[in-house]
């Protein structure tokens, strides 16, 4: 008897956005990454269009203060942020480079704006991929940090960061004059994802230039809220609600490495095994989960990781 | 911001839930489990509109019975046929299957976890190949037997051991199934395509339950009747969901129902397909024939590649995952997921309410106060612990809240605060007076301060701002 299998009808589907402008477009890209489109539950091809998930590794203007499991990954880069982006798209295969500015900390090193500008420009220079640039952490900073790569890459089409529920307004004007796409981010929320969306998008952003960051947890840590907020977020936007129909963006390698289980060696917790393997099966682990509930961007730092998630997604995405 | 806000804020945030279909479906499941409508259940009622049963009508019993909230035995006149009809539309659309030791898979009510929960974590099995040495399987034993794991206040441990028939030999994989046997006290699974291998080998362990198979389209009549004579639940292989749904059918007429279903798909995107297609028959179509648990073997022998795909049917809806990995570097992270993704939505884990102490503490040390959520809790601790300052920490109990949530339902005013402080004897432990509270909260801070005499400062929002906010402690 032959079963007559159950394929769900959505009337709507996720925004497509594209990141970065070649020479035609304005920017400076020799490529640029198109995600969202998707109007299917992630890698069900037989319901409808499935995009690929893409994977953005960091890169920071000072020296990672990350784990030796990582850093020994990498060459003898990263007093170079250019070097650094490069070895991720050349030898890692990066689709984008996701910079943060750690510098720019008032706490820390308190580079300002210009040398940010600068530190953007070598890894545009660096790079033919598309860029995600955030700031510090630091509201006040960020906020001129960002103006200024926003004005001095105009037309690159960025993806800039991160606009929050207080903080939104100077992204959003800064997107819109320089012509950059936003990350909005809420806290776990999916009210506040939703309305952040609605805000901006009131200020005049178009909709296909907005990527949610619900925020997440890594492994072991909550992943399971965000699993849930970012399945029922993509859940509404199949279901039609344009608000929460962006694709989505996920600090994966910043949660799962600060994780104890990606730092503790063996001789601490001889239990938990290996800590290479280990820490590279809690990244991927991390990114996997997400990626069910519908992760576009997934932000990685540890090679190996990025290695076993490119495979895991060409295997979901050949049908 | 002022209580009042925060409040109407987190109104708010509840405003999405009460849209989605959450609240009925947990109302009709607390009756029956699947969603029978009260119109439904009147058809089966006698209408005799007696009101023996306590309320007027046979309508309104019918709706009282939807809603969970009677018996249906309260009402005398309801035929055998009937009672019959309605329990079987309210069996649950995937069978529990129990095997081994303790072992359930299966009885899954919807496709989502924030629909309700996910009941029983997907069961992982690891599995021993019968062509090794006798010595290689005993090594193999005891690194399966060592995967026992604790992280966070929580236990792990990998439930089960499947023994392989990959030798062609019926006596070989009995003696390996009886060497597994005596040297774990885990789950077993037994693997053979030969029936005459199975029965050697299930004979003598079915008093351990073991889960056997596999049932296919050439041997199930006599692997399904070797189940049934020692009661023990079988694997129904076939590949794709046409022909598995042929073997199902077929299988059942043999007169026994124990049945965990593998659709023996080849790639890791059509084991998505399927294993999803299984659980929407289910439980959307109520379709029988595929309502029972599901299992499936990995493709990868790559280590990381395996777990990684793995991962993904821990995700997407498997009741059971037969592994060829067993080491602690490469379970440890795969069975965090499936711990975290079947946690109930509804029942946030806690912590213990006590003083916790981080690193080399003393008299001195400065006291952080934050909630006894768990997942708030371990960020805090995470991020304290990475100050390097040796602290204390109090998870004042707000019944699994995080801070936020917990100070709009009012369950972490500075009385309670003060309370806990005290019962926990944190002024006899400390010499000093200073409490860090969260960032959130820091409307508290005067009411604190009047009640407990003790000097209130306001730490950061989110847990990540732990460390630079510590820099500035004096
Ligand atoms: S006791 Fe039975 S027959 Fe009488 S009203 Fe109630 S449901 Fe109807």
């Amino acid at each position: 008897m032959s079963v007559t299998i159950v394929k769900e009808r959505y009337a709507g589907k996720i925004g497509e956005v594209t990141l970065g402008a070649t020479a035609e477009q304005g920017g400076t890209r020799t490529s640029t990454v198109t995600i969202g489109g998707d109007s299917a539950l992630p890698f069900l091809h037989f319901e409808g269009k499935v995009n690929r998930p893409v994977i953005a590794m960091e890169v920071n203007d000072i020296p990672p203060t990350w784990n030796t499991t990582l850093t020994k990954q990498y060459g003898d880069v990263f007093n170079s942020p250019g070097a650094w982006a490069k070895q991720c798209v050349d030898d890692f295969g990066a689709d984008l480079i996701y910079l943060k500015l750690l510098g720019a900390d008032p706490d820390g090193v308190n580079r300002s704006p210009e040398d940010c500008v600068r530190v953007v420009k070598e890894v545009l220079a660096a790079v033919g991929v598309p860029l995600i640039v955030v700031g510090c952490g630091d509201t006040a900073k960020d906020n001129e940090v960002i103006a200024a790569v926003a004005e001095a890459a105009t037309g690159e089409n960025l993806l800039i960061g991160v606009a929050e529920q207080e903080t939104y307004k100077t992204y959003a004007a800064a997107a819109m004059v320089h012509k950059h796409t936003l990350i909005a981010q809420s806290p776990l929320d999916i009210n506040i994802c939703k309305q952040l969306n609605i805000l901006i998008n009131e200020m005049g952003l178009p909709l296909n230039k907005i990527v949610i960051d619900s925020l997440i947890a890594g492994l072991g840590f909550g992943i399971e809220y965000a699993y849930s907020i970012m399945e029922r977020a993509r859940l509404g936007a199949l279901g039609n609600d344009k608000m929460l129909a962006m694709p989505m963006f996920c600090s994966v390698g910043y949660e799962a490495n600060r994780t104890k289980e990606s730092n503790s060696p063996i001789e601490d917790n001889p239990q938990w095994g290996e800590l290479d393997d280990r820490a590279v099966l809690w990244e991927s682990l991390t990114a996997s989960g997400l990626m069910q509930v519908g992760a576009s961007i997934i932000m990685m730092r540890n090679p190996a990781a990025v290695a076993v998630v490119k495979k895991n997604i060409d295997e979901l995405m050949s049908v | 911001m002022p209580a009042k806000l925060i409040r109407r804020y987190i109104f708010q945030v509840n405003r999405y839930d009460t849209n989605g279909y959450l609240l009925i479906l947990n109302q009709l499941e607390r009756g029956f489990k699947m969603a029978l409508t009260g119109l439904e259940i009147y058809k089966q009622l006698p209408k005799k509109n007696c009101g023996e049963c306590g309320v007027p009508t046979c309508l309104a019993f019918a709706m009282a019975l939807a809603a969970g909230k009677a018996a249906l035995d309260t009402c005398p006149y309801v035929t055998d046929a009937a009672r019959e009809n309605l329990e079987s539309a309210a069996a649950p659309p995937i069978k529990a299957i129990k095997f081994g030791n303790g072992s359930v898979m299966g009885d899954e009510t919807v496709m989502f976890r924030h629909d309700k929960t996910f009941y029983h974590e997907t069961t992982v099995i690891i599995q021993i190949s019968d062509a090794l040495s006798d010595d290689e399987v005993s090594a193999k034993l005891a690194e399966i037997n060592g995967l026992e794991f604790d992280r966070v206040g929580l236990h792990y441990s990998v439930e089960g051991v499947a023994v392989v028939n990959d030798s062609g030999d019926a006596a070989r994989f009995a003696k390996v199934a009886a060497a597994v046997a005596a040297g774990t006290e885990k789950s077993l699974v037994l693997i053979s395509n030969d029936p005459e291998a199975l029965k050697a080998a299930v004979v003598p362990l079915a008093a351990r339950k073991p889960l056997i198979g596999e049932a296919n389209a050439d041997n199930y009549e006599a692997v399904v009747t070797i189940a049934k004579e020692n009661s023990v639940p079988v694997i129904l292989k076939a590949e794709g969901l046409d022909a598995l749904s042929d073997l199902v059918e077929k299988a059942v007429t043999l007169g026994y129902k124990e049945f965990v279903l593998d659709p023996g798909s080849k790639t890791t995107v059509q084991k998505l397909a399927d294993l999803t297609q299984l659980r929407r028959l289910a439980i959307k179509k109520k379709f029988r024939t595929f309502g029972y648990p599901v299992i499936v073997f990995t493709n990868h022998d790559n280590p990381l590649d395996e777990i990684m795909e793995a991962s993904v049917y821990v995700c997407k809806y498997a009741s059971a995952i037969v592994l060829k990995t067993s080491a602690k570097a490469h379970i440890l992270p795969l069975m965090a997921l499936k711990q975290n993704l079947y946690t109930d939505p509804q029942k946030p884990i806690q912590v213990e309410e006590k003083l916790y102490a981080i690193g080399e503490v003393n008299e001195n040390s400065p006291l952080y106060l934050t909630t006894n959520f768990s997942l708030t809790y371990y960020s805090v601790e995470g991020e304290v612990e990475s100050t390097k300052i040796p602290s204390y920490i109090i998870p004042v109990n707000t019944e699994g809240t995080s801070v936020l949530t917990a100070y709009a339902a009012g369950k972490y005013e500075p009385e309670l605060m003060w309370e806990t402080m005290q019962k926990l004897g944190v002024p006899e432990t400390l010499k000093h007076r200073n409490v860090i509270i969260p960032g959130y909260v820091a409307v508290v801070t005067a009411k604190l301060k009047e009640i407990s005499g003790w000097n209130v400062i306001v730490g950061p929002r989110e847990s990540s701002g732990i460390v630079a906010f510590a820099k500035t402690l004096k």
